[in-house]
């Protein structure tokens, strides 16, 4: 027990006692602590195990730099894992658990792997495992891997609120700089957005001395702030900018308390003041994880921010002069402090789980806490990520901010200005766009960096398990750039990203090449800047919310029917009506649409029209088919094609009059067929003669199919002479129905009698009451898409994506002629006469008809030829027709067309059966039912 | 030294240091003159020069590479291996591939990882599930292994996916590919490397190709930042590059660069031992032996050369996640990245001479040239030590988008690569 | 996130955006013989240039096509032209 609490100080609540628990032990803390400084405040030491030898760690850092404490929290039954201790706000009742760890992070059975390092050092898994099979070693070695564990609960409400925002000015950084640099803007009448990820403002200066600008550092920074929100500058604390991205959007998280999603904000600034401050650098030397070796400046940041003395017999290891308040501070609260020249020879943390001194060549230093720094690195990681540039400064030993990214601007530590007065000149320049002035720098550095070929274990990437030794065996292998080092020995892949790891890595790496450090280079900075959780980008597209489908005008009626309704091509439709099973309540409906008629919703159903003096020629050249020659009042069968020629979408298109067309492209097809109308529209035509409208969602269709679609159409009362001589097939009346303009067609996707009415979607529900109560007088009733799916396989009428695939060619359907005959261009004519287009054995549309008494034959199943089977065919569409009381179904065969009666083998599964070419039209061949 | 990787050598190094160990491959300078010279140090690249020195004796190869070995898509996928494809060729190439992983190991005597745990293909309704049949059958009769499950079945190997009815997309079925897995992207390429580098390839890193040297039409050398070298074939392997490589050179390709990211979680003790891969949620995850969640989706939608991300795709992506397996809400997101593909109209690959005589391509692989790179390399050296095509290699060929012979898998399965 | 400058609406998420092509290719005329070669020329090989495009795009809410230049790797956006003006 060597930390503990503060008589005074610190932003915590000391008049409340929260409760919580870490590896069953009960503790408390007040609020304002994280649970990092609750138990360095209980004395607790051991706060985590490390990944690969299960070495026992303290903390290291004080905030997002600690790639030790990481816990599995748990609180009122909701459990997140992998917490890092150090930013995870303690509240009452918490339940923590040390990671990759059992029984607990002091006592941990896997301990003595650490017994095993000299041959678990970088890469030993490439260079076993091999024999017999790494499947043999795999299953154990998952197990031992991995950090947190998941419990396998939802949080209930879970859901990241996302929204859009945009400001002047995006100051990243409540710390001193990032302040001042807001306040200014904001009293020069900028909209100022001011990010902090901590709770509270105030940043780097938890970690310096007392007083800014002649103030208390708190009364400064409360002032600071009140300022801003006086001139209309927004605050969020609690917030991280995690990324930065194309045009410069930024990514930010707001935390919204334990088990609850954070808020993205997708920020827009016009300008980005990067005060991110700096880093306090890991020293390199034996045994330099042990618990109790931690950051200076977060000993600093501990006392003034938390209230937690970390050590009372404290030993410093520095390099350089950033540490001289926090060091004052650490004394004045009443530890024994002793500074020692870290260049006074080998350095050696002695002791095991608990720190008993420091060896510095032959002379040997009692302490229980060693607080060490070699260094601050300013956090330039957004700077990165906007695609700015470093530059290696001597001065002071670090990567500072180089060229500017568009719109950004560094100050403060995060610039390299490690100075207070600077750094808020600085900041206030930057806040009108405006550099600073240089000035001096009291910040002073010796360098000391990683010298290899020393004795002992020497931590480099503390999680990871990376030492010094696995850096000089990479480079011994020749796995020497930068990325190489990284992913051989995975130094700053861990949790932390290399936040504390890069550096020394680098530096190590450098020193072994005996190259410049910034010869080596950097890897690459990538978001998040710190992890997030992954509901961050998910927010509320969830559930039906996602990819939403379509609705129809009619579903309140389909309801009351009592629709099954399903989703088919983004719609939800009604697949059959009624409580019967799904199979017999589409025979009935199959057999009352061929008896007396089926109502359909064909609401879906694309309906585009054209217009305009060009429509015509426009058309035609949309089309597989000759359209050009249709008459107006007349509809016609046809394809659209890719350019490569195979079948994008089929359909009928009918002509209203001489410059208005509507085209019927499927229900799934709508949106694509529509975005291709408007490409070619405006490619080389006059797009002021020329529209394309889609209303396929302004308009409902309903249709009317079977033997007695001609009377309950007729009950409506509408003044058309619906008889066969005066209305015949494929061709279209314009009239009007309860105030709305209406067109009924009659086009046939059955083989039976068909009327297909569209009129305005506000009139759909009168129309469909209409016609469900004149059917009613003729036991016709509503019909769903899967019995329309059937009725249409009975008569071999595709639906493209199904019966056809990427391949399919209008002449393998059986309509070759406009391919050789039509004479004006049309999108994919090109296509349609390639290699593979005039292939002799391209497969063609067949049906099949099974043996007698067997069952219907599976969808998907392939049509197989030789005695090592060879696909040359695919069932795609197979059903078993009431109608006609067999098995019936659509296929693509080889050479199809050419092999009618012809047996073929079917393999489904590997089982095999045969079944026998037919016409793909199973029902009325001669059309008579068409004209009935 | 130890050149030799075994429990046995690992063990005396342990004892004395790893002092022992031999570079894992040399640093050559560029020789003025090769028989082959393979431009693209990346999976493809290094294991057409392994194959090129193994199979066919070419020993006489470079390998240049811009920056460093396997720095390209080798080192930026979601380390996914499978051969569910639906067309012969394409099962051809990629089982092909699947083989050769298999012993890959043991042959480079290097591990590399490949992990055999399988991949699911969700289908979310009934007519998906007749898509999945039509998959699961062309796949056995191309001589793959395939199973279609039941969602009982897919139950059983990733409880964790969500299976309520209520689901944006339920799921009713999958198919199955046992021999599916991952592999360690970095050690193929490292493994393939030190490979080619002992049977006497070279291997020269920072050294990018500025020009492509022609003499009366014919390909005879590149420039390079280290100088000129010259060869009597020349393969590029340059994947996300390809284009530009192709304006050098004066050939064309038919094909767009675009962003494919990548996701990686914080490490999680084992949630799932498979690849799941929902094409209606458009997302895709393993989890890999540390333990971070591997997460991959479509591309960018924007043509780029620009290696990173943007946030559309990555909200569509990880949103899609979360609905298909929803207790990963709360999993945190450690990084993303990623890489630029090669895409073809076909969205397969192109192996094959181009227009300029001696110079042959290997690109075009899309969002799927990791799983391809053992086949992919051996199938180009053989285009390139004989000059002729391998059967397998052959309907690949660029030649094939005149002639109307695209191997579309997305158009034919409704699932692209 | 990106955005584009539709010009007719102005500056929109990239997400309302189709990229249609790149710009300055012309459909051969397919009533005369046109070669497999050309063809595929045409419909298939792409200068996908690294750096400076020039390429047709959708906005999709307003369905204007358009013509962009912007930078491939910098994803810096120099321009865009309505396409009837652009010629394009």
């Amino acid at each position: 027990m060597t930390g503990r609490r503060t008589e005074s100080g610190g932003l915590i609540d000391r008049g409340t006692t929260l409760r919580f628990r870490f590896d069953g032990r009960a503790y408390t803390g007040h609020p304002g602590d994280t649970l990092a400084s609750a138990l360095l405040a209980n004395g607790v030491r051991v706060l985590g195990r490390s990944f690969k030898y299960h070495r026992p760690r303290g903390v290291w850092g004080a905030w997002f730099d600690d790639p030790n404490a990481i816990f599995d929290v748990a609180l009122e039954g909701n459990e997140i894992p992998n917490c890092p201790a150090t930013t995870t706000p303690l509240v009452e009742g918490m339940e923590a658990r040390v990671v990759n760890a059992w029984p607990s992070a002091r006592r941990d059975v896997k301990g003595g792997l650490d017994l095993l390092h000299r041959w678990l050092g970088a890469g030993f898994y490439y260079k076993t495992f091999i024999w017999p099979d790494w499947h043999l070693f795999e299953p154990s070695i998952r197990r031992m891997a991995g950090l947190g564990a998941l419990d396998g609960k939802e949080i209930p409400d879970y859901v990241a609120d996302q929204i859009h925002d945009a400001c002047d000015l995006l100051v990243v950084g409540g710390g001193a700089a990032g302040l001042a640099a807001a306040r200014a803007a904001a009293e020069a009448g900028q909209d100022v957005v001011l990010v902090e990820d901590h709770p509270e403002l105030g940043g780097g200066l938890y970690r310096s001395g007392e007083s800014v600008e002649g103030k208390a550092r708190a009364e400064w920074v409360t002032e600071q702030g009140a300022t801003i929100a006086k001139n209309g500058g927004r605050i969020l604390t609690g917030t991280t900018a995690f990324g930065v991205y194309d045009h410069g959007l930024v990514g930010l998280a707001t935390e919204r308390g334990f088990a609850r999603a954070p808020r993205l904000t997708r920020m827009r600034a016009r300008r980005v003041v990067m005060a991110t401050g700096a880093l306090d650098r890991p020293m390199t030397f034996a045994d330099n994880d042990r618990p109790g070796v931690m950051s200076l400046q977060a000993a600093a940041e501990y006392l003034t921010r938390y209230g937690v003395l970390v050590g009372r017999r404290i030993a410093v290891l520095s390099n350089n002069s950033a540490g001289e308040a926090a060091i004052e501070a650490l004394r004045a609260a009443g530890a024994e402090v002793t500074e020692a020249d870290p260049g006074a020879g080998p350095i050696r943390a002695l002791g095991g789980k608990r720190l008993s001194g420091v060896r510095m060549g032959e002379k040997r230093l009692e302490c229980d806490t060693l607080l060490v720094s070699s260094g601050l690195t300013p956090v330039v990681h957004l700077w990165r990520h906007a695609g700015g540039k470093l530059d290696w400064s001597d001065e002071k030993s670090a990567f500072v901010p180089g060229a500017a990214p568009q719109g950004m601007m560094a100050i403060g530590a995060a610039n390299g200005t490690f100075d207070l007065e600077p750094a808020l000149a600085e900041a206030r320049a930057a806040a009108l766009g405006k550099p600073a002035a240089p000035t001096g720098n009291s910040y002073s550095i010796r360098p000391l960096w990683p010298e290899p070929g020393t004795k002992g274990r020497q931590w480099i990437d503390f999680q990871h398990d990376v030492t010094l030794k696995d850096v000089e065996l990479a480079a011994r292998e020749n796995y020497i750039s930068v990325e190489h080092l990284k992913r051989y020995t995975t130094l700053g892949m861990a949790g932390d990203q290399g936040k504390t790891s890069n550096m020394a890595g680098l530096a190590a790496m450098a020193a072994i090449q005996g190259k410049p450090i910034p010869e080596v280079g950097t890897t690459t900075f990538r978001p998040p800047f710190v992890p997030v959780p992954l509901e961050l980008y998910h927010g509320a597209r969830r559930g039906q919310l996602l990819n939403p489908l379509k609705r129809l005008v009619l579903e309140p009626q389909h309801r009351q029917a009592g629709a099954a309704l399903g989703e088919y091509g983004g719609w939800l439709r009604p697949g059959w009506y009624g409580p019967k099973p799904a199979d017999q309540a589409v025979r009935d409906e199959v057999l009352m649409a061929r008896k007396t008629a089926g109502i359909f919703d064909g609401s879906p159903l694309g309906k585009i029209e054209v217009m305009g003096p060009d429509a015509e020629a426009f058309v035609n050249f949309i089309y597989y088919n000759t359209i050009a020659t249709l008459q107006p009042g007349h509809i016609r069968y046809g394809f659209m094609l890719t350019e490569s020629g195979a079948i994008y979408d089929d359909g009928v298109i009918a002509r209203l009059g001489p410059e208005r067309f509507v085209i019927s492209c499927s229900s799934a097809h709508v949106d694509g067929v529509e975005a291709m109308l408007e490409s070619w529209r405006q490619d080389g035509n006059d797009p002021d003669r020329l529209f394309v409208h889609d209303a396929t969602q302004h308009w409902a269709t309903v249709t009317v199919t079977g033997p007695k679609a001609r009377e309950i159409v007729g009950a409506l009362g509408l003044p058309l002479d619906l008889t066969r001589a005066a209305f015949p097939h494929m061709t279209l009346r314009e009239s009007d129905f309860a105030g709305s303009p209406l067109r009924v067609a009659r086009v046939s996707f059955t083989g039976d009698v068909s009327f297909e009415l569209s009129l305005r979607a506000t009139k759909a529900a009168d129309l469909w009451t209409a016609l469900i109560d004149a059917g009613a007088q003729h036991d016709a009733g509503p019909i769903g898409i899967e019995a329309l799916s059937v009725l249409r396989a009975e008569k071999g009428f595709i639906v493209v994506g199904k019966d056809t695939d990427g391949e399919t060619m209008p002449q393998d359907l059986g309509f070759g002629i406009p391919r050789l005959k039509k004479k004006s261009a049309f999108v994919g004519d090109r296509g349609l006469h390639t290699e593979a287009a005039n292939d002799p054995n391209r497969r063609q549309l067949v049906g099949l008809t099974a043996p007698e008494g067997s069952p219907t034959l599976p969808t998907g199943a392939h049509l197989v030829t030789g005695d090592r089977p060879r696909s040359e065919g695919i069932i795609t569409s197979s059903y078993f027709s009431p109608t006609l009381d067999r098995p019936i179904a659509l296929a693509l065969l080889e050479r199809g067309a050419a092999r009618q009666g012809e047996t073929v083998t079917v393999w489904h599964m590997g089982q095999v059966r045969t079944a026998t070419v037919a016409p793909p039209c199973a029902l009325d061949p001669e059309g008579g039912r068409l004209d009935a | 030294m130890s050149k030799r990787y075994s429990a046995l050598t690992l063990l005396r190094e342990g004892l004395r240091g790893h002092r022992g160990w031999a570079p894992a491959w040399h640093m050559p300078d560029p020789k003025p003159r090769y028989d082959v010279i393979v431009i693209g140090g990346g999976g493809h690249g290094l294991a057409t020069a392994y194959y090129l020195a193994k199979n066919h004796g070419v020993t006489n190869v470079a390998v240049l590479e811009k920056g460093w070995l396997g720095g390209g898509n080798t080192g930026r996928n979601t380390t996914v291996i499978r051969s569910n494809y639906y067309y012969p060729a394409s099962t051809a190439l990629y089982d092909l591939s699947v083989r050769l992983y298999e012993t890959l190991s043991r042959e480079l005597n290097f591990n590399i990882m490949f992990s055999q745990r399988g991949m699911l293909v969700l289908a979310h309704s009934e007519p998906e599930m007749e898509m999945a049949a039509r998959q699961v059958n062309a796949m056995q009769l191309n001589g793959t292994d395939a199973e279609l499950l039941n969602a009982d079945q897919v139950r059983k190997r990733a409880p964790l996916l969500n299976f309520a009815p209520d689901a944006r997309y339920p799921i009713h079925g999958a198919t199955w590919q046992g021999r599916a897995g991952t592999a360690r992207h970095d050690a193929v390429a490292w493994g393939l490397a030190r490979g080619a580098d002992q049977l006497g390839v070279d291997i020269i890193q920072n050294c990018e190709v500025t020009d492509v040297i022609t003499e009366a039409g014919r390909a005879v050398g590149v420039a390079t930042t280290r100088g000129e070298v010259r060869a009597d074939r020349i393969g590029a392997a340059v994947a996300g590059h390809s284009s530009v490589l192709a304006k050098l050179a004066g050939y064309t390709l038919p094909i767009q660069s675009y962003a494919l990211q990548a996701f990686v979680s914080e490490p999680l003790k084992p949630v799932i031992d498979t690849v799941a891969f929902s094409p209606a949620y458009g997302t895709y995850f393993s989890q890999s032996d540390k333990g971070g969640l591997v997460i991959g989706g479509g591309l960018d939608r924007i043509p780029s050369y620009g290696q990173r991300g943007n946030l559309p795709v990555q909200e569509d992506v990880l949103g899609g996640l979360i609905e298909m397996a929803p207790m990963l809400a709360k999993v945190k997101l450690l990084r993303h990245w990623a890489g630029i593909v090669d895409v073809t109209p076909d969205s397969s690959p192109i192996i094959g001479p181009s227009e300029v005589e001696g110079l042959y391509v290997n690109c075009g692989w899309g969002t799927g040239g990791f799983k391809a790179i053992p086949a992919g390399g051996y199938l180009f050296a053989h285009l390139l030590a004989t000059g002729a095509h391998h059967e397998i290699s052959r309907p690949f060929d660029k030649a094939r988008f005149a002639g109307g012979h695209l191997i579309d898998e997305g158009a034919a399965s409704g699932i692209a690569h | 996130m990106q955005l584009f400058p539709c010009p007719f609406c102005g500056p929109r998420d990239e997400r309302e955006f189709h990229f249609a092509a790149e710009a300055g290719k012309t459909r051969p005329d397919t009533t005369g013989a046109v070669s497999e070669a050309d063809w595929a020329a045409y419909l298939y090989d792409r200068r996908n240039d690294k750096g400076r495009v020039r390429e047709v795009w959708m906005h999709l809410p307003c369905r204007e096509v358009f013509v962009m230049e912007r930078d491939s790797v910098s994803m810096e956006v120099l321009g865009t032209t309505a396409f009837r003006k652009a010629g394009a």
